[in-house]
């Protein structure tokens, strides 16, 4: 049962990070190599607030903020370089909040923060957990709906023409970042309490690339389709232990695959089987 | 006073795209801007719109400086371009890329938006804008998969969403055929009798020459000639200016 709980649970984590980083690529059309760092963030953040004696609720809120604020940064940043070069950027970003981790003592350094109080058991974090994620999911649907998704939709598309129609397109941008940026950060916050030790690894480039698999994967810009994604990719290394050593190799494999055959993910698949199934049924006499 | 660009410069490199520029626009006027390829006019208008910011010049929006102004802002303000190269939202239908503009009350900020969600308005005002351009039967198609012709006519469509005060026209008649761009320049004088302010570069010399009240001509990135169209069109400077760019002439433009 333990095992069950802690994959669903991972499972959830996965699908806010997946969602956050879908509103920053695949809602506001913003690369994003470095997602981790601000799940990193988050985690750091929320245990060092667990630790100095806050509660749990003010450490979850904490990492989410300070999650969002780097991300906002990140947002301003991104205002000022062209497309190709934000990829760039944002993995920078990844590598350098390893790097000033690893080194700094107060961060604990290569060994990471360890007993981190945990005040739930794990059927708490795995509620809490599923509880975020629907939550992210319904936030999703609701931006997609409204007008700040279109708006995101108009940025994607052509920021030029967005600011002639008077969007504020930098505005847009920070938002999605900040939105984005700070869901990784409660997924961290949440990660942090429930294994009680972060170690920099766990939110490295490999993990940013995870995240953006699930993405692609499931379909950018899709959120059932990035649920899908986010839940596929936990399972696969459970089944296939062998893909924990590979991870880069077969989720970028998988990620070309995607890009060349099904631009639209699982969701573009799904999408395309119903209008043959559809067509077929159409066909049929009655 | 609607608008007045001063003394705009502005160069690429080596090249001067427009040296010295002033153009004074009255509320209500209808003007027309014309001049030979390269003579320098989307430059000036992106100046004036913000697109591009002046090496050296000032921009006055109802004697407001605006020089600095972000081109979103200047949208809102009721100061609004339509490009030469049409730039639609590729995958949205013309009906959404003109509902995107009629909500801009709703997306002005970000948070605003967010607890948005009521289209219908935009939706109605978006197809009536759809109809009066005549480009009502593709409504729903994506703006990837339309002609230019549409495409022209929804970027006009999407600018008048805006609801704009002064409108910057450029070459909105390209790729139209005959009856289609003589039903838009009608449209665009019934717009300017409406009130709305309007500069219009075009190289559809019949047509431009038939609606502006005023031309001003532009040649090598400065103002050539500027009056009444029929006295300008008859300048020997004028048209040395047109002969020496001969493909310009009535040349299709996109
Ligand atoms: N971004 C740019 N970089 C370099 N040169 C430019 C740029 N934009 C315009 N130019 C140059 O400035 C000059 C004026 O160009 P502009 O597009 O304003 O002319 P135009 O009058 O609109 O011409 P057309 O009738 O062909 O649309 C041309 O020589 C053009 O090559
Ligand atoms: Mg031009």
């Amino acid at each position: 049962m333990d095992y069950y709980l802690s994959v669903a649970t991972f499972g959830a984590l996965n699908v806010i990070l997946a969602l956050g980083l879908n509103l920053i690529s695949g809602f506001c059309g913003q690369v994003s190599l470095g997602h981790a760092a601000f799940y990193g963030l988050g985690a750091y953040a929320a245990a060092l607030c667990s630790v100095a004696g806050l509660p749990f609720p003010v450490a979850v809120v904490a990492g989410m903020l300070v999650a969002g604020i780097f991300g906002i940064v990140v947002g301003i940043a991104a205002l000022r370089v062209r497309e190709d070069f934000l990829a760039i950027v944002t993995m920078g970003v990844g590598f350098l909040f390893l790097g000033v981790v690893r080194k700094q003592q107060w961060l604990g350094a290569e060994m990471g923060i360890a007993k981190i109080p945990s005040p739930l058991d794990k059927w708490g974090y795995a509620l809490l957990a599923i509880g975020a994620a629907v939550a992210l999911v319904l936030l999703s649907l609701h931006v997609r709906r409204s007008w700040m998704g279109r708006a995101f939709g108009a940025v994607a598309q052509d920021e030029d023409a967005a600011r002639s129609i008077g969007i504020d397109v930098a505005g847009y941008k920070i938002a999605a970042f900040f939105i984005g940026t700070a869901a990784a950060g409660l997924a961290g916050g949440i990660y942090a309490h429930m294994t009680q030790i972060i170690v920099p690894d766990a939110f490295n480039f490999i993990q940013s690339i995870t995240i953006l698999a699930m993405v692609v994967i499931g379909g950018i810009g899709s959120t059932l389709g990035v649920v899908a994604g986010a839940v596929l990719l936990t399972l696969m290394p459970e089944m296939f232990r062998f893909i924990n050593d590979y991870k880069l190799l077969v989720y970028g494999t998988l990620l070309l695959a995607v890009m060349r055959f099904s631009p639209e993910g699982v969701a573009g698949l799904v999408r395309r089987l119903a209008r043959t199934a559809q067509a077929r049924g159409g066909r049929r006499p009655a | 006073m609607m608008l007045e660009g001063n003394r705009l410069s502005i160069a690429f490199g080596g090249v001067r795209a427009v040296t010295d520029v002033t153009l004074r626009v009255e509320r209500g006027e209808l003007v027309g801007l014309i001049g030979p390829n390269g003579a320098g006019k989307t430059t000036l208008l992106r100046l004036l719109t913000g697109v591009l910011v002046p090496d050296a010049g000032s921009v006055a929006f109802e004697a407001r400086d605006v020089t600095r102004t972000s081109i979103h802002r200047r949208a809102q303000m009721g100061f609004v371009l339509t490009h030469q190269i049409v730039r639609p939202f590729r995958d949205m239908s013309l009906l959404e890329n003109v509902m995107v503009a009629a909500a801009a009350n709703l997306t002005r900020r970000p948070w605003r938006a967010l607890v948005a969600v009521e289209a219908q308005p935009a939706r109605a005002r978006a197809r009536s804008l759809l109809e009066r351009l005549g480009i009502a039967d593709a409504a729903d198609k994506p703006a990837h998969s339309v002609p230019l012709g549409y495409l022209k006519r929804m970027q006009v469509a999407r600018a008048l969403a805006l609801g704009p005060r002064l409108l910057l026209l450029d070459e909105p008649l390209a790729g139209l055929n005959y009856s289609e761009a003589t039903r838009l320049a009608d449209l665009i004088v019934e717009l300017n009798a409406g009130g709305i302010t309007i500069v219009l570069v075009e190289h559809n010399l019949s047509e431009v020459t038939r609606i502006a009240r005023r031309l001003v001509v532009l040649h090598n990135g400065a103002v050539l000639a500027e009056g009444a169209p029929r006295e300008v069109m008859t300048r020997k400077d004028v048209r040395d200016a047109y002969l020496g760019n001969e493909p310009a002439v009535g040349a299709a433009h996109a």
